[in-house]
């Protein structure tokens, strides 16, 4: 098993993936190819997010009692990506391309400089204060991944 | 080591890198206005006093212009380290900019001593308060990416442009003879093949995967290239400098290897974007397709003119020119444009509207076909221009005319998107505008 940070930057590898997919069908006005995945994309992001906040960022406040900064950073950045998610699932219902070719957009480049804070930072930074907790910490996320 | 407090937004004001941003295109109409006033007379030596004046222009005007917005806002997100005083910097450099560089150019044009020496003088102090601010954010980051290193690289790459730069126009300006005959080839080469090549390189490792979804650049080439091409370059310097900047097979070779060098990574950079994951073309897809195909043919003339110097004629200089920077640092610039500006201005509104309130997204901000339509411009001027330095008497005015019109088209669009930001900012605001400094 590796780091966190392998984990948690290969399954933002994965998502972008989905994200491709999804948005070629969009601007092919394959409705049920963006409904699939589309709809994939925006629950595997959840998941991600989910991971985050409820074991990693917590386990990480708990160890280095830095509560604010970094963690609360990436927190404002997650809501402000909630807020993208559900114009996206309303683009999909309404079948508006436009609406979620734009939303798409803007998502992902807010998305890919999110990433590589977490990846050059923040992940390197759990790695680091949690030490061998990281171990269990991947194994409790795993099996979800499975 | 941890590091308390350390915090990653850090996003300067919007108005720090749009200031810079919004001049570049005024730039890029100065200098088609001086391709109409001198006419051929630019093409015939790229030492001609009205080719010094346009090539700066653009490479300060707009080159070095949009790459100091754009670092001193990517560096909180590249190395988690932002700008020291930001508001200070981007408003000394800015001004410096701006004022210096058609001082400068001016100087050129007339030949006069006193706008040469002014306008020196304002950009070193630009250039000096910029590259002590980056070397700060750099010198505070915990980042050690193979980004930020070259970016390191690209900054100290500047301050030699910059030192050799200051030198060059001390002679013109002051009377002060060239210590070292050489410099006349290192200010260009530092500025072309250390600044702009090794920070479009850097940024190139991060944006080309991020955006297009590319695989990675191959390790190696992340790892070594940005270190490989500083010192190859400070290899060639030395020789050219023992020499007084006569060269010798020692600087041939070493300038060999560069040319060699930045094709193959253009090429790379080509392959990855055959095998991208996202098949949606957008404008910045193109403009990243032109400015490698300029970057690989400037580097395979580049390479045919150091093999075989006696045949060469004075238009495949300024051929090689024009590839470099209209083909290559002007594409890049411009698709990365259509990135960042639509992005900061749904940033900030998104900042400034609270929870809930909508706001507008990328494509609403700046449409895809305004950006098309741009792009078209931009490439039709770019043939016409490289046409230009074949066949300068029947070319140079429709590539004046092309030129103009991208760098107004480019202007437009950028007001587009602050009119956006200013409407939207309005609209979401409960407090007066004007109570907010932009």
């Amino acid at each position: 098993m590796g780091t966190i940070n392998d984990y948690m930057s290969r399954h933002h590898k994965d998502c972008d993936g989905v994200f491709a997919r999804a948005e070629q069908m969009a601007g092919e006005s394959d409705w049920a190819g963006l409904q699939r995945e589309g709809g994939l994309f925006l629950r595997e992001m959840e998941r991600h997010i989910g991971m985050e906040e409820d074991v990693l960022f917590p386990a990480f406040v708990d160890r280095t009692g830095m509560a604010d900064g970094p963690v609360e950073t990436m927190r404002m950045e997650h809501e402000q990506m909630r807020g993208m998610f559900e114009q996206m699932r309303a683009a999909i219902e309404a079948k508006d391309a436009e609406q979620y070719l734009g939303v798409g957009e803007t998502l992902l480049v807010l998305l890919q400089q999110h990433n590589m804070k977490e990846e050059n930072i923040l992940y390197p930074m759990l790695d680091e204060s949690l030490g061998e907790e990281a171990r269990s910490l991947l194994a409790q996320i795993e099996p979800a991944a499975a | 080591m941890l590091q308390a407090g350390l915090r990653l937004e850090q996003a300067p004001p919007i108005s720090v890198p749009f200031r810079f941003f919004l001049t570049a295109p005024v730039f890029i109409v100065l200098a088609s206005a001086v391709l109409l006033w001198r006419g051929p007379e630019v093409f015939d030596s790229r030492l001609s006093p009205a080719a010094l004046a346009a090539t700066h222009l653009f490479t300060l005007g707009v080159m070095a212009m949009v790459m100091m917005g754009a670092v001193m806002q990517m560096l909180p997100v590249l190395a988690g380290s932002p700008i020291p005083l930001p508001r200070a910097t981007a408003a000394i450099a800015h001004a410096a900019l701006s004022l210096g560089t058609p001082l400068l150019a001016a100087g050129f044009l007339v030949g006069a001593p006193w706008l040469l020496r002014t306008g020196a003088t304002a950009l070193a102090i630009g250039f000096a308060v910029f590259i002590a601010a980056v070397a700060t954010s750099l010198w505070r980051s915990r980042v050690r990416t193979d980004t930020s290193r070259a970016i390191l690289l690209a900054a100290v790459s500047l301050l030699a442009t910059v030192v050799f730069g200051f030198a060059l126009a001390s002679g013109l300006g002051w009377g002060i003879a060239l210590p070292n005959l050489s410099i006349r080839y290192l200010h260009p080469a530092w500025g072309m093949l250390g600044w702009l090549g090794l920070l479009a390189g850097g940024v190139a490792y991060q944006v080309v995967p991020m955006f297009q979804m590319t695989p990675p650049y191959p390790g190696p080439m992340t790892r070594y290239f940005a270190a490989a091409v500083f010192a190859l370059l400070a290899l060639w310097s030395g020789a050219l400098w023992m020499t007084d900047g006569s060269g010798g097979p020692l600087a041939d070779a070493c300038a060999l290897a560069l040319a060699a060098g930045y094709a193959a990574f253009g090429v790379v950079t080509l392959a990855l974007e055959r095998r991208r994951r996202r098949r949606q073309p957008d404008a910045l897809l193109h403009f990243w397709r032109a400015a490698m195909s300029s970057l690989i043919a400037a580097n395979l003339l580049w390479a045919y003119r150091l093999v075989s110097p006696t045949h060469a004629p004075e238009a495949l200089d300024v051929l090689i020119g024009m590839l470099a920077l209209v083909g290559f640092a002007g594409s890049i610039i411009n698709g990365m444009l259509y990135k960042i500006a639509p992005f900061l201005v749904w940033f900030h509104l998104r900042s400034r509207a609270g929870a809930g309130r909508p706001v507008p997204n990328m494509r609403q901000i700046l449409g895809e076909a305004d950006q098309r339509l741009q792009a078209r411009v931009h490439f039709a001027a770019l043939v016409l221009l490289a046409g230009a330095a074949a066949w300068p008497s029947v070319l140079v005015y429709p590539a004046a005319f092309a030129l103009g019109a991208s760098g107004m088209l480019l202007g437009a669009n950028l007001i587009r998107t602050l009119l956006v930001f200013r409407q939207s900012a309005r609209a979401n605001d409960p407090m007066p505008a004007a109570a907010r400094a932009c």
